[in-house]
């Protein structure tokens, strides 16, 4: 955190200068644990056994905060006894289909007194084709929507039902004892230890604990559990929606939240509405109900409200309610349309043009080498970018051109660069971590060509209209029909050039009333009827009383602790999320010391510090009445308003598609076996088998510990940005780490023979990558089932762009996914490390096929992904079958 | 860019045994003597050398030529010794001139000389140095001027040129009684600095540059005069030379740690050969008082003594700056002596 | 120079100065505990006092490439990696004072070994020490001393400025002062201030305008602290007690006694070790508090060598 978010992390300092712990779990010890009480080194990828080993420290020692969780988590709720969990199966859940590598879901899902009952309907919406929603990073949607359960499963309070969620979740981490958590991770017992006591003493009534984790924990081929398993532990805790608590993800760019809430990515759209799926999503009430699930609880309900606004802030007038508000316009998803995926499809000719829009993939994005190979086999390429990057420049000087594989006087690619307005020389809002909105002004006239992305965008769209006007044909037709009109300002508004006003698309993202054009208070009223329009219903009530209420600044000493008149946070200007929490289910504050919002009995409301994440007016008593669902079915104490039970969820029987509780696979690339189970990584991860696209043998295979024998990771450094051109092209930066460097133990240094800042490469299956040799102790070699292991550290900040220039890391990895939200694994892989320098040109190429060809995955030859016991695979399927009358294709035909 | 000039590695450097309580060493590359045991930053030096080239070395040399040739032409002048008279004055004039370019080679441009009369600042013996060059120079330049016109045919000696030679024997004395300070205000120059040779010898350095601008300009009297009337300056260059060789040794004693430089290197180099020179040029002095062709070789050592000490002087400076270990160590000795210099009442 | 203590001495340099009226003396506070290393002080120094590029060159002691202070580096970050065994940096005193934990080796064979088969208190562990150090703006600076060109000034705020259009490059500053802070700028080519002397100005310009110097309004952690240095010496005396009750018996203070050899400096620091561990020196006095003593010496000897002349002549008139 220190090295990535130091602006942050002043606040860790400012917590340990008041007398807080700091203890800090990383592969490597960095200017983090510099500062830390205590550093924890970890075996990279194995934090699903360290955190498995922290739950099951909790439910032994019944360290759980029990009031929290019998009333605002799910571990009451009955799961169905179909269900058979990983210990049974060598690894797998039940519902494994080996042919597709996903599950069927239906086993996993709660007891239901009576299939055709209403909850009966609302997990049937959910459990569709798992293998097309891991295509479609379906599990992102599920996510932010919430389980698709039915409002009242059954449930037994008292813990004690064999099926009940507790009582599941506690046999599932039986096994992750710290003498596991030791062989697994490397982390001593009394390290770990440490850190149960340390964080359970912390946690409770009167004392909450933050997580706050980046992507160190999100890129794996398990990143989306590695957060459910700190989910879970942050219930049984009591940790959420209290103040001091929570799960904090630090994003990465300066407004990758507000490019989350609207999106740039291929499966969403504002609000987490999702991207209409060609298959199931024919009309608008397909799709708004694939959003709302009837017959669950929560404020989905009103999803109509949220997709219709935002299809009228697109269409304008040409929406009305006769033509469904152009839902058609809409294009829609059919598969697979991520980053990944696009660029194999590059390479394969399936993709003609591209758009790179502050993103350098050529060194930013793994395997490197296909990134290039990829857009150099494109008709044409918009770059629009600060600096002359990578991306644009590997025609001719990427190391495909050394090797011969990208000629450039033969590469097909048209390039065109645009230069882009940085973001102190245009106005807009940056959304980050917390969900707050910030207003910027324009400090500086962007230089020369330079533009916005509001004005490229605009302009690009006007023109496109204007070439198409008069154009009968129908597919010009969303086009044409978009409300495509923003003031104009800036010198060269008269001559129609100018920058459209960036407070005039806030405005309507927040919406407003389309006859007066006053804008919305918040979501809350959006209508249905096409009567109002509102870009992204999360934000709406940004620029409520017609005021930018994300350009607030009033100091924090002039206000509350929470400082709600600091910019502005989405939903609502909620500071917390989730904050009925904080009180216990009467109501009244956990503790005196935990108080944030709590239940006025005089004035029958809530009230509190915060803006309270409830409806200010349903008491605590409120029980819903039979058969209800939506809004309605929110109990007084079902604080978490967004899942379809109200309560926060240990298990997670729908919405993921690896499993309903977080398991320990092994990384794709390991020196180990995992321990547990025969099954030895991810089953369901995604991914790309191909003869350009081979990845480091599995340990099982003979000779592989050879080959690749230690385990590497990437990261960042303070003094670099990411792709490396914000920072490598910039003077002050760049002199500030000028080479490209590999972190390695004194003991690996004597091992291989590397000479402290003299030469060495990191060899994979797919490249060989070179820098300098930092040998320091902040690298340990750590003991793993009884063996070393040398863990390899590198930035991946260098390319040949720049100032200071260098090899690329991402060269090493190759793409392997997540299955949830397709995020690649660049955190882990395994390799050789070598001293001096790697050869260069073709025979750069021929020296790394050669380590392929020696570890026997040249021409994917590569083991199985499912390595489960055939046994076990039959039975998985089995259960399936059994729970085969909970099928989707049964439930459309009912 | 600056030069790098970095220590060892990080793996490397804390390689000291268990317990000890200042593990690292220091000065990896710069280390010219076994290690004394201190901590370091890399081995990076603590204060910086002066930035300063050779010139400087070389305008300490011809300042105390200077200095000193202005006494002896004084002298010789008061004494009737015109020999002496003249080399005296033609060395202070050709060293004169020799510094004024050393000083402004240093600086860049001549500008940058006058810049320094802007103020006058007795913390700053350069200010200091500058003014009293300034007050010296015009009239030993006068008389050295005096000398030159005097050496031109008869009839070219016109009125204004009487003048001047009327002049010459005035001037001559000012200059020679301006003169010391011009010898010794560059071991002020020198001492008053973080650079620890030159500072740990500010109280013997004055001496040893004084006695070694006599002996400088003594043995040029030597190689220049006739033996008849180069007695004085014989003395002036071996009592100087004597001083100097018998200062020097006592500085190395206040000196401490880092009189080691003076014996390492570069710096080593030139002190030896100081030595060697100055003594053999004391001792051919004294024994060639009837040999001019020995005057005149003693005259050269003494000379090249003189030029060796200012190198090695200059050089040991410098040696001690990049190297933190003089810094360290004392001050280090000093602490663990619960001895930190602290002000007084 | 009005006062005896000019040279030597507790003072307050601006009215010594001579300035009447001057505003309350500005420095820092370095806490180096709290540093995080990320060198944004030395960035925003140089971005607002328009410092060029010092070195690109990978130094390979720890993730310190800057190397030192120096005309084209006004602060600099140093990094040292140390075994901890021999500190007790932010642990409280339970754990961090067990015996044994005060001789670690570090030999490689441990390393491998696996966490349990380690006693508790072998256990190879790390400290990786940050600090900013910058011109501590000396009560008695030497630069500012031996300036002969009056382009070092005393300013109002109490802190020492060049000024870039009177130096003359003579480069005396930088061999005068004790903690080789100042220099002459060798590059890049073209810069005009080449061959100049540069260093930290306390941001002269911001404080004139009533503003935060660069570097401590860029510190994210408040290990930089900026403010009236009186203040500051109370507040960093408080820091170093609040250590100590926190068992961080190695917190020391490092310029703040105003007895000190240089008066006291107007940028302390706090450190987690001895001074020479972070390049600073020691115990560093200022040179000229001796100068009268060196111009009296001088003096003996330069009339001493005119009485020698004289004596030459004396003893043999012809
Ligand atoms: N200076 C700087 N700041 C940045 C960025 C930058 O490039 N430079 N990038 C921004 C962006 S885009 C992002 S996304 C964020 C990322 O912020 P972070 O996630 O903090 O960044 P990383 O340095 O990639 O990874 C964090 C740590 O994860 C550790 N790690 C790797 N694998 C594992 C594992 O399996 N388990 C555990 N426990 N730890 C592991 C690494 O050793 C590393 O120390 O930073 C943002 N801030
Ligand atoms: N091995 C490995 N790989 C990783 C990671 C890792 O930890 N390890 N981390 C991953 C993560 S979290 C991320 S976020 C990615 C980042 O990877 P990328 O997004 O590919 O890299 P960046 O360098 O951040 O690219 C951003 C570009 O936007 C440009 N830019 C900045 N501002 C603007 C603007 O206003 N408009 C326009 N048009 N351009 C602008 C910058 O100049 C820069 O070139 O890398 C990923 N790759
Ligand atoms: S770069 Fe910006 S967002 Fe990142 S830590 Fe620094 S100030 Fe915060
Ligand atoms: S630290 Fe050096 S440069 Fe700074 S004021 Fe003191 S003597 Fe001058
Ligand atoms: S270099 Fe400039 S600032 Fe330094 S002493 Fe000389 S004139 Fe003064
Ligand atoms: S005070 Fe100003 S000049 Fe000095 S280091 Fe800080 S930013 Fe640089
Ligand atoms: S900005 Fe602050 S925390 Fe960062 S390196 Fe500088 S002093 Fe340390
Ligand atoms: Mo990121």
């Amino acid at each position: 955190m220190a090295e990535a978010h130091p602006v942050g992390f002043q606040w860790v300092m400012e917590a340990k200068k008041r007398g807080a712990r700091i203890i800090h779990v990383d592969p490597r010890f960095t200017r983090t644990s510099a500062l830390a009480h205590q550093h924890v080194p970890i075996r990279v990828g194995s934090d699903i056994a360290f955190l498995g080993g922290i739950i099951n420290h909790v439910l032994q020692n019944e360290l759980d905060f029990r009031e929290y969780v019998v009333n605002y988590t799910n571990a009451a709720n009955i799961v169905s006894d179909k269900f058979e969990d990983v210990d049974g199966l060598d690894g797998l859940f039940s519902g494994f289909d080996p042919e597709t590598r996903t599950y069927d879901p239906t086993s996993w899902q709660f007891a239901q007194e009576d299939q055709d009952g209403e909850l009966g309907q609302a997990q049937a919406d959910d459990a569709g084709d798992t293998a097309e929603q891991r295509d479609t990073a379906a599990g992102m949607q599920n996510e932010a929507h919430g389980m698709q359960v039915g409002s009242h499963p059954p449930r037994d309070e008292t813990l004690q039902h064999p099926m009940c969620v507790f009582q599941v979740l506690k046999r599932h981490y039986a096994r992750y004892t710290p003498e596991v958590v030791e062989q697994i991770c490397g982390v001593s017992q009394e390290d770990f230890l440490e850190v149960c006591r340390a964080w359970t003493e912390n946690s409770g009534r009167e004392r909450t604990t933050a997580l706050v984790y980046s992507v160190g924990w999100t890129q794996h081929s398990v990143g989306v559990q590695y957060i459910r398993a700190g989910a879970i532990l942050q219930l049984l805790l009591g940790n959420m929606g209290r103040p001091g608590g929570g799960i904090m993800a630090l994003r990465g760019h300066a407004s990758i939240q507000g490019s989350t809430d609207i999106p740039t990515l291929f499966n969403l759209l504002p609000g987490y509405l999702p991207m209409p799926n060609a298959a199931s999503h024919q009309t608008l009430s397909d799709w708004i109900d694939g959003v709302r699930n009837p017959g669950s609880k929560g404020f989905w309900a009103n999803a109509g409200a949220y997709g219709i606004n935002l299809l009228k802030a697109y269409w304008g007038d040409a929406a009305t309610a006769e033509n469904d508000y152009c839902f058609d316009y809409l294009p829609k998803i059919t598969g697979d349309h991520g980053t990944y995926r696009t660029v194999l499809d590059m390479i394969d000719g399936k993709v003609q043009g591209y758009f790179l829009v502050g993103q350098n993939p050529a060194v930013g994005s793994a395997h490197g080498r296909a990134q290039r190979l990829g857009m150099a086999n494109l008709d044409w390429l918009v770059v629009r970018d600060l600096f002359e990057i990578e991306s644009a420049t590997f025609w001719k000087d990427s190391p495909e051109v050394q090797t011969g594989e990208i000629v450039p006087e033969e590469c097909r690619t048209e390039v065109f660069l645009f230069p882009a307005a940085s973001h102190v020389e245009k106005e807009g809002t940056f959304t980050q971590t917390q969900r707050m909105l910030q207003w910027r002004e324009k400090a500086v006239e962007p230089p020369g060509d330079a533009r916005s992305e509001l004005w490229f965008f605009y302009h690009l769209g006007r023109m496109m209209r204007e070439s198409l006007a008069g154009s009968s044909d129908e597919r010009d037709r969303p086009l044409l029909d978009l409300a495509w009109d923003y003031p104009l300002h800036g010198e060269a508004a008269s001559s129609g050039w100018g920058e459209p006003s960036a407070e005039a698309v806030l405005k309507e993202i927040n919406g407003y009333e389309v006859a007066t054009g006053r804008l919305l208070s918040g979501f809350g009223e959006m209508k249905d009827d096409g009567s109002t329009l509102g870009g992204c219903w999360i934000y709406s009530g940004v620029y409520a009383d017609g005021v930018n209420q994300a350009a607030r600044r009033k100091s924090r000493h002039e206000q509350s602790e929470v400082a709600p008149e600091w910019g502005w946070a989405w939903p609502m200007n909620r500071r917390l999320l989730y904050n009925r929490a904080s009180a216990d289910p009467q109501g009244r504050p956990w503790s005196e010391r935990k108080a944030y919002v709590w239940w006025d009995e005089d004035a029958q409301e809530w009230t509190g510090h915060d803006v309270p994440d409830f409806e200010k007016k349903k008491p605590p008593s409120y029980r819903a009445p039979e058969g209800s669902d939506g809004v309605a079915a929110i109990e007084g104490i079902d604080p978490f308003i967004m899942q379809g039970d109200g309560k926060g969820a240990l298990y997670a029987p729908q919405g993921l598609i690896d499993g309903p509780m977080p398991t320990h696979y092994e990384p794709v690339e390991s020196p180990f076996r995992n321990l547990l189970h025969g099954q030895q990584g991810n089953p369901t991860r995604k991914e790309y088998r191909r003869s350009d696209n081979p990845l480091n043998p599995d340990p099982r295979e003979p000779g592989a510990a050879e080959v690749f024998p230690f385990v590497f990771t990437t990261s960042r450094l303070t003094e670099h940005h990411t792709a490396g051109a914000m920072s490598r092209y910039v003077e002050h930066l760049a002199e500030l780490q000028p080479e490209m460097f590999v972190e390695v133990s004194p003991a690996l240094a004597a091992e291989r023979g590397l000479e402290h800042m003299g030469w060495c490469h990191v060899i994979t299956a797919r490249s060989a990558v070179e820098g300098k040799v930092l040998v320091t102790e902040r690298l340990r070699p750590l003991r793993v089932e009884g063996r070393t292991v040398h863990q390899v550290w590198m930035p991946y900040h260098w390319g040949q762009g720049g100032l200071v220039s260098g090899d690329s890391t991402n060269d090493l990895f190759g793409i392997s996914l997540d299955p949830n939200v397709l995020i690649q694994e660049s955190k882990v892989g395994t390799c050789d490390v070598r001293p001096g320098r790697r050869p260069t040109g073709p025979a750069l190429r021929e020296y790394v096929e050669g380590y392929a060809r020696r570890a026997g995955v040249l021409d994917h030859e590569e083991g199985p992904v499912v390595t489960a016991s055939a046994d076990a695979q039959q039975r998985s399927a089995a259960a399936q079958d059994g729970a085969d009358q909970h099928s989707p294709q049964q439930r459309e035909d009912q | 860019m600056t030069r790098v000039q970095h220590g060892g590695s990080p793996g490397r450097e804390r390689d000291a045994g268990p317990g000890s309580r200042r593990g690292g060493k220091g000065g990896a590359e710069q280390v010219m003597v076994p290690d004394a045991e201190f901590t370091s930053y890399y081995g990076r030096p603590i204060v910086k050398a002066a930035p300063w080239e050779h010139d400087i070395a070389y305008y300490l040399f011809t300042g105390g030529v200077a200095a000193g040739s202005s006494m002896l032409a004084a002298g010789a002048d008061l004494t009737g010794r015109p020999a002496l008279r003249r080399v005296a004055r033609l060395g202070s004039l050709g060293s004169l001139l020799a510094s004024t370019a050393f000083l402004v080679h240093d600086l860049g441009k001549p500008s940058r000389f006058l810049n320094m009369l802007r103020v006058a600042k007795v913390t700053s013996p350069m200010s200091v140095g500058t003014w009293i060059l300034s007050l010296h120079a015009p009239f030993a330049m006068l008389a050295s001027m005096a000398e030159l016109v005097g050496m031109l045919p008869t009839r070219l000696q016109t009125r204004p040129v009487r003048l001047l030679l009327a002049l010459g024997r005035p001037a001559g004395l000012v200059g020679a009684l301006t003169a010391p300070p011009v010898a010794a205000y560059t071991a002020v120059l020198l001492a008053d600095t973080a650079t620890p040779a030159w500072h740990s010898a500010y109280e013997e350095l004055p001496f040893v540059f004084c006695g070694s601008a006599a002996a400088a300009s003594g043995g040029l009297g030597l190689i220049g005069a006739p033996l008849h009337e180069s007695g004085p300056a014989r003395a002036f260059a071996v009592g100087g030379a004597l001083v100097e060789l018998a200062v020097e040794r006592r500085m190395e004693r206040s000196m401490g740690l880092s009189a080691e430089t003076l014996h390492h290197g570069e710096a080593g180099r030139w002190m030896r050969m100081s030595l060697g020179m100055t003594a053999a040029g004391a001792v051919g002095a004294l024994a060639g008082r009837r040999s001019r062709v020995l005057s005149m070789l003693s005259g050269a050592a003494l000379m090249a003594g003189s030029f060796s000490t200012r190198m090695g002087v200059f050089e040991a400076g410098i040696a001690s700056a990049n190297d933190p270990k003089y810094t360290v160590v004392p001050q280090r000795e000093r602490l663990d002596r619960g001895e930190p210099v602290r002000f007084q009442q | 120079m009005t006062s005896a203590n000019s040279l030597f001495g507790p003072l307050d340099p601006a009215p010594d100065a001579g300035y009447v009226d001057a505003p309350k003396r500005k420095g820092f506070f370095t806490d180096t505990s709290v540093c995080i290393g990320c060198k944004a002080c030395e960035v925003a120094c140089k971005e607002w006092n328009d410092v060029p590029e010092n070195l690109y060159e990978m130094l390979g002691t720890s993730y310190d490439n800057s190397h030192s202070l120096n005309a084209n580096q006004w602060r600099h970050v140093a990094f040292i990696e140390q075994p901890a065994g021999r500190s007790s940096v932010g642990l409280p005193p339970t754990i961090s004072d067990a015996p044994g934990r005060d001789s670690v080796d570090l030999g490689m064979p441990t390393l491998g070994a696996a966490p349990t088969e380690v006693p508790e208190d072998e256990k190879p562990d790390f400290r990786w020490l940050m600090s900013s150090d910058v011109c501590k703006h000396c009560t008695h600076a030497a630069c500012l001393d031996v300036c002969p060109t009056g382009s070092l000034f005393r300013s109002e705020f109490g802190t020492v400025v060049v000024q870039d259009d009177i130096c003359n490059g003579c480069g005396y500053c930088v061999a005068a002062c004790p903690y080789g802070v100042i220099d002459r700028r060798r590059g890049p080519e073209g810069d005009p201030k080449v061959g100049i002397a540069q260093k930290c100005t306390l941001c002269y310009d911001r404080l004139k305008d009533d503003q935060r110097p660069a570097c401590a309004q860029a510190c994210p952690t408040e290990s930089i602290l900026y403010g009236d240095v009186e203040e500051l010496r109370e507040r960093a005396s408080a820091r170093v007690a609040t250590l100590h009750e926190q068992g961080v018996m190695d917190a020391r203070l490092y310029g703040n006694d105003p007895d000190d050899g240089v008066g006291g400096t107007g940028a302390m620091f706090l450190l987690l070790d001895e001074p020479e561990v972070y390049g600073l020196p020691p115990d560093p006095v200022v040179t000229t508090k001796d100068l009268p003593q060196m111009f009296r010496r001088a003096g003996m000897a330069g009339t001493a060598m005119l009485a020698g002349a004289a004596l030459a002549f004396l003893r043999r008139t012809p």
